[in-house]
């Protein structure tokens, strides 16, 4: 296909689909070229889910300033995607005294940081809010801001409500080359040449990568590897904060957290590797893993695991986002984009659209009118398919046939099986398929042929 | 509210034979609640030879016979994609049905929920996740209820009974296992069903080899296997978790709510063939006969 756009976005990653949201609701002519055969193949796959305040970002920081802003967009247009957030308030907690002296700092950065509410609580409430937690636990700071929201759903959303504003979505879609001629970048990709007038990369882990092709690189991507354990339902009674390790300078640390699904999961752990595409569990990590878990929680050593799954972030050489504009070559980069993409995916937008109409022309003042986009509901708490009827394929999860069918139909059909699992979460649950991957393979036959 | 004197909760070998039973005993308000599109549990994709013996003295294949146990409750109320969303102390149950949710209770309730292989995450096995990995009653499903050959040169991991019916499972469509591997020195099913594997099926059985890792971008390529402390890689396109079963209890993670309830069969461990599961179905439909009456 040969087809001119105002803006090409490469990265189908929930900050690319932010992005391209953000653009085609001001009115622009977007389209978007992912990698992989579905949204969300690289980074945004494996996360945690977390809805961050910011309150231990680097103060001042881009990282922070978008966090904030992305944190306010979601909550004020959640409901009208009808996207999930559990208010689960996180707690970082102290085990030894060395981390106990170690609370007072994390207050008052987070107050820095603007987080008012943030306040360190004593082990004799920490026993109150959390009597779950092991007793070695001596006290913690209270973040009642941080949630839990749903990784999948939301990108999914800003992807739904970017094509109804007539963007265009290309899977199988690798960018292999680009030339900028004056006024306009030309991109081979795996479904053809595409012009644009600017290109915008969010490429995630390969974004030094595609960076190469507008300037070298001004940073290197490190993929940094988190390994999680998910465990079953039954857990997820026993905690209700998000439990957060006291931070070290390189990561947040492993948290102890309950899913959207209504899971209890431990993670990320933080690797540095090579590899940008394939993120490895390894057996020994996800038993010491489990076992943490049980250490701070001691009933979670009765309950199952459910699942494991490791994702990729991508982390960079610098200590903050790359966001920035390149005028003279129609270009913008936002890069280096680490663990927190999630919460700062819509501020990350916010901000690319104001480069943008800083350096390549004003954006239409009043946006055309809005198309809202709900998503189906996989969180629990709330009402799902299976409870209006329908025949359950996914026991585990509670999986509709009519939910299945409806991933794989519509304006952006499930491109392969990992995004059929991530838009319905079939098979995802305790039996990992047992009783109905055959089932689905079925059903699905013929669906994941390579499409665009 | 619906109310019975009894409802099953499974439609295989225990929950069939259960209801049966009751019938014959007099107890006519009998419900048997089965969350698949068709009942019989089990051995409705167990496609080989083998069923039937313990409980009807025959030969039988999987299918077939779930075709008996399903004639055997022909006049029966089983009703099919009807799941259990919970249970709740005295004798009530949540469900679900294409006709949306409800709730049901019972004078007894009989839990008869079977059992499943333990999946590669709760192994906590490590590596990518490429496709190609699954349980045996999934590999079953395929092949014998939906004709699919999700690979062609996959390794079975385990060797109980159950990884020689996967095993045979695969030589249905002519899928040819590079290795059977079993951590243990000595395999788990009782010879010779290594030297069957090994001489008449022609697939290697290698004992203390334990797997460490799947490799593969998008299909799998390898495992990766120690043996006596070494490592090694041995190429395929598939792995079959096979057998360490677990009695399907998500309902009751903290154990039964109330005397109201009962469980038998392969809910409870350990293993039982379903021929055993039949007549444990018997046995509970005698006891709860006798506490009704």
């Amino acid at each position: 296909m040969e087809q001119r756009f105002d803006i090409a976005v490469i990265g189908g990653g929930v900050v690319g689909l932010a992005v391209l949201r953000r653009f085609a609701m001001a009115g622009l002519k977007c389209v978007l070229l992912e990698r992989g055969s579905d949204i969300l193949s690289g980074a945004s796959k494996g996360n945690s889910a977390l809805l961050h305040t910011g309150f231990d970002a680097p103060p001042k920081s881009l990282e922070l300033r978008c966090m904030k802003a992305g944190y306010a967009e979601y909550l004020r247009i959640r409901q009208k995607l009808y996207l999930p957030l559990i208010e689960s308030t996180a707690i970082v907690v102290a085990w030894d005294d060395a981390e106990l002296a170690a609370l007072p700092a994390i207050v008052e950065k987070a107050h820095k940081n603007g987080i008012a509410d943030v306040r360190a609580i004593s082990q004799t409430e920490l026993r109150l809010k959390e009597p779950e937690l092991a007793k070695l636990a001596l006290g913690g700071v209270l973040v009642p801001g941080e949630h839990i929201i749903d990784a999948w759903s939301a990108p999914l959303a800003y992807a739904h409500q970017a094509l109804a504003h007539g963007a265009t979505i290309l899977r199988n879609a690798e960018v292999t080359d680009g030339e900028f001629a004056g006024d306009e970048w030309t991109l081979a990709s795996g479904q053809g040449k595409i012009t644009a007038h600017v290109v915008i990369n969010a490429a995630g882990n390969f974004g030094d990568l595609v960076e190469a092709m507008a300037r070298p690189s001004p940073f290197a991507i490190k993929p940094r590897k988190g390994q999680f354990v998910v465990f079953d339902k039954p857990a997820h009674k026993l905690l209700r904060a998000i439990i957060l390790p006291v931070p070290t300078a390189r990561t947040k640390g492993v948290v102890l957290f309950r899913t959207a699904f209504g899971n209890l999961a431990i993670g990320p752990t933080a690797e540095d590797q090579d590899e940008r595409e394939i993120a490895a569990c390894d057996q020994d990590t996800l038993r010491r893993l489990r076992l943490r878990a049980s250490v701070m929680v001691p009933a979670l050593a009765k309950v199952d695991v459910s699942a494991t799954y490791a994702g990729l972030r991508p982390a960079s050489d610098r200590k903050d986002y790359i966001i920035e504009a390149l005028r003279d070559r129609n270009w913008i980069t936002v890069g280096g984009i680490r663990s927190t993409g999630l919460t700062a995916a819509l501020g990350i937008a916010d901000y690319a659209s104001q480069l943008y109409a800083k350096n390549f022309g004003k954006l239409p003042k009043k946006p055309a009118e809005q198309v809202w986009t709900p998503v189906p509901n996989l969180s629990e708490g709330r009402i799902r398919p299976y409870m209006m009827g329908g025949e359950i394929l996914c026991h585990c999860e509670h999986v509709t046939r009519g939910e299945i069918e409806a991933a794989l139909a519509g304006p952006l059909p499930a491109g392969d099986m990992g995004g059929l699992k991530r838009r319905t979460r079939a098979m995802m649950g305790r039996c990992q398929g047992f009783y109905c991957s055959a089932h689905i393979a079925d059903i699905s036959k013929g669906h994941f042929d390579g499409k665009p | 509210m619906e109310s019975h004197d009894v409802i099953i909760i499974g439609g295989g070998p225990t929950g069939l034979s259960a209801a049966r039973r009751l019938s014959d005993l007099g107890i006519r308000d009998v419900v048997v609640l089965e969350r698949e599109a068709v009942a019989g549990g089990i051995p409705r994709h167990c496609g080989h030879l083998g069923f039937g013996w313990q409980s009807h003295r025959r030969l039988w294949s999987g299918p077939r016979f779930a075709a008996e146990l399903r004639k055997a409750a022909t006049g029966l109320d089983v009703r099919t994609a009807a799941t259990v969303l919970e249970l709740v102390k005295d004798g009530h149950l949540r469900t679900q049905t294409p006709a949306g949710l409800a709730e049901m209770k019972a004078r007894h309730i009989l839990i008869a929920t079977g059992t499943r292989e333990t999946p590669r995450s709760a192994r906590l096995v490590g590596g990518s996740r490429p496709q190609g990995v699954m349980n045996t009653g999934a590999l079953q499903q395929h092949v014998y209820l939906h004709h699919n050959k999700p690979f062609e040169r996959p390794v079975i991991i385990g060797s109980e009974l159950v990884s020689f019916s996967a095993l045979l499972t695969c030589r249905h469509l002519g899928i040819r296992p590079v290795a059977m591997l079993e951590e243990n020195p000595r395999i788990s099913a009782q010879r010779p069903g290594d030297l069957i594997a090994r001489f008449v099926l022609g697939v290697p059985v290698r004992t203390s080899t334990k797997l460490v890792a799947i490799e593969g971008r998008k299909n799998v390529e390898a495992v990766e296997v120690e043996h006596r402390g070494k490592r090694e890689r041995i190429a395929c396109d598939g792995v079959i978790f096979t057998g360490l079963f677990r009695p399907e209890t998500a309902l009751f993670p903290a154990g039964l709510p109330s005397e109201k309830f009962s469980i038998s069969g392969n809910a409870v461990g350990p293993l039982k063939t379903s021929g055993e599961c039949w007549l444990q179905g018997v046995a509970a439909a005698e006891g709860i006969a006798r506490k009704l009456t």
